[in-house]
């Protein structure tokens, strides 16, 4: 029904600009792992040596799995924030469901930074938990390991990716045919077994979606180790960030950049794998 | 047994929800309440009532040509980014081209990918082009990587669309021109709302792409960060209140317009090509 000049129209240009400004400059990064720095240099003389370095040097052997660990610990805690929450949702909210479900929405309005920022206040030495712990007489001197801590880290990304991880539970939650709920009690499953061999199953895509959102944003996040994380809490790409600036070793900072790319986009085809196999046929 | 014994009370899961509910909203709280505290960020409880942080902050110009330079980034980029997205969607949902899987992929990586994958790619191009970093680079960086968005709001609002209302347009006679304005557009004005909201907000709040891409004029958020490397201050606090407030006055806005009737424009337009022709 739609004739060649509109098809060219609308697919031209799109593929124009993506192919130039999005295709190159990936590609750009590829090129640049395979290239090197010499006397503060870039140049294009193609080798392995930085994907040798990423695999030999322990440091970032020891970076990386401090942030697999990290990204592996938002998810956990995100799901057991955030499952839970969809499943009150789902089944027991009744008529307050559609407003706490806008009051899980909002909070994703806020920003990033912003809500970095908030977790600083609140768990600095001098900040407003130490302060409510010692007005509770809790505590007497100032707790210093609240802030600039992997815990931190782990704090401030699980407090943003629960509604992200709550989405597509809820969502999945929600399109489960209630008949299968009520046939499955009817026929003698009590709650507990409904929920581990019903619900559960037939909520799986919706809670690997949002864990692999979670873990894959998690994993490349150099924000929240900067503004909470301290020296403890380095992540991978806090290196890269580093190896971009002060450290000027492109090819090396590429390197790793790829290693980040290969590792989420594996996570991300797992995860599309798995969500069709649980899918609900 | 009642028929619909799933929605029982369930005491312990509600207990449990309101907990989360109070780690979703604590710092939010925390942050807004400490904006009108004297003593500034920290100790409790917040003790003396003030708005010197509001004053303070408006008399902050660096602040405002920050806010500036982000609303000038943000309203290009909903421009940019809205209408190569619509484009995308309409070939993605229409046209049958080689590399349409691919592109498919690719368009939505940076939606996927961590920021700093794709900041540094930009980066890498633009020095690559000997492109001098500034605000255009940051328009160009986020009206780029929220091509995605666009893309996967628009798509799914094409997939709900009824082809029909075209095809009586064309078999009609009006042009597929016509057609685009009249019919396709009109109809699809609610996903195209959304995808702008949604792509002004997030450029609003982009920092992981616009760190590698930024120039000498910051962002609102490059702006902060940039104050929050020097410390703490309230004047965060009281500009972070406000932008929440503008935030949630959008949300507002946005379930005002989903919820009044759209009016069936284009049903309109069909009527008076029947009985012209």
């Amino acid at each position: 029904m739609y004739s060649r000049a509109y098809k060219s129209v609308v697919s031209v240009p799109p593929l124009l600009w993506v192919a130039a400004f999005l295709l190159l400059p990936y590609a750009l990064m590829f090129a640049h792992s395979l290239w090197a720095v010499r006397e503060g240099i870039i140049v294009h003389h193609w080798n392995l040596n930085n994907y040798k370095t990423l695999f030999t040097n322990p440091v970032y052997l020891e970076v990386l799995s401090r942030t697999l660990r990290i990204a592996a610990s938002v998810t956990i805690c995100s799901i057991l924030l955030g499952y839970p929450l969809a499943y009150y949702l789902a089944f027991h909210a009744g008529t307050r469901k559609e407003l706490l479900y806008q009051l899980v929405i909002v909070p994703l309005w806020v920003s990033y930074l912003v809500r970095g920022y908030a977790w600083k206040t609140i768990l600095g030495s001098d900040g407003v938990l130490n302060g409510f712990l010692q007005y509770l007489h809790l505590t007497h001197e100032p707790v210093g390991f609240f802030l600039y801590s992997p815990f931190a880290v782990v704090l401030m990304l699980t407090h943003i990716y629960t509604p992200f991880v709550f989405l597509p539970i809820y969502a999945a939650l929600e399109h489960i045919p209630r008949p299968l709920l009520e046939a499955s009690q009817d026929l003698g499953a009590g709650s507990l077994q409904t929920f581990w061999r019903v619900i559960l199953p037939l909520s799986m895509p919706g809670l690997l979606a949002g864990a692999t959102f979670a873990f894959v944003l998690s994993l490349g996040d150099f924000l929240a180790p900067l503004l909470v994380g301290g020296p403890s809490g380095t992540m991978i790409a806090n290196v890269v960030q580093s190896l971009f600036g002060a450290a000027f070793d492109w090819p090396l900072g590429a390197a790793i950049s790829v290693g980040i790319l290969v590792i989420t986009i594996s996570l991300l085809f797992l995860s599309e794998i798995l969500e069709k196999r649980w899918a609900f046929k | 047994m009642s028929a619909n014994s799933t929605s029982r009370r369930a005491p312990l899961l509600a207990l449990y929800a309101v907990f989360v509910f109070a780690f979703i909203y604590s710092p939010i709280v925390v942050l807004v309440l400490y904006s009108f505290n004297r003593d500034g960020v920290g100790g409790f409880p917040p003790r003396h009532f003030t708005l010197n942080w509001y004053t303070q902050l408006f008399a902050d110009s660096s602040i405002w040509d920050s806010v500036l330079n982000s609303l000038m980034v943000a309203a290009g980029s909903v421009a940019l980014s809205l209408t190569l997205g619509l484009l995308a969607a309409l070939a993605l949902d229409r046209a049958d081209f080689p590399g349409k899987a691919l592109f498919r992929r690719l368009v939505l990586l940076p939606l996927i990918l961590p920021g700093i994958i794709t900041g540094l790619s930009l980066l890498m191009f633009a020095v690559f082009a000997g492109v001098q970093l500034r605000l255009l680079t940051v328009f160009w960086g986020h009206g780029t990587a929220l091509i995605s968005v666009a893309t996967t709001e628009l798509f799914a609002g094409l997939q709900k669309l009824d082809r029909a209302q075209e095809e009586a347009s064309l078999d009609l006679g009006a042009t597929p021109w016509q057609t685009f304005w009249r019919i396709t557009l009109p109809n699809l004005k609610l996903s195209l709302i959304a995808a702008a909201l949604l792509i002004f907000t997030l450029s609003m709040d982009e920092i992981a792409v616009t760190f590698f891409l930024i120039g000498r004029d910051n962002t609102l958020p490059l702006e902060i960060w940039a104050r929050l490397r020097l410390g703490i201050t309230p004047e965060i606090n009281a500009i972070s209140t406000l932008i929440f407030a503008v935030s949630v006055a959008l949300i507002v806005i946005w379930y005002r317009l989903r919820a009044r009737s759209l009016g069936d424009r284009s049903q309109e337009f069909l009527e008076q090509l029947g009985e012209t022709s």
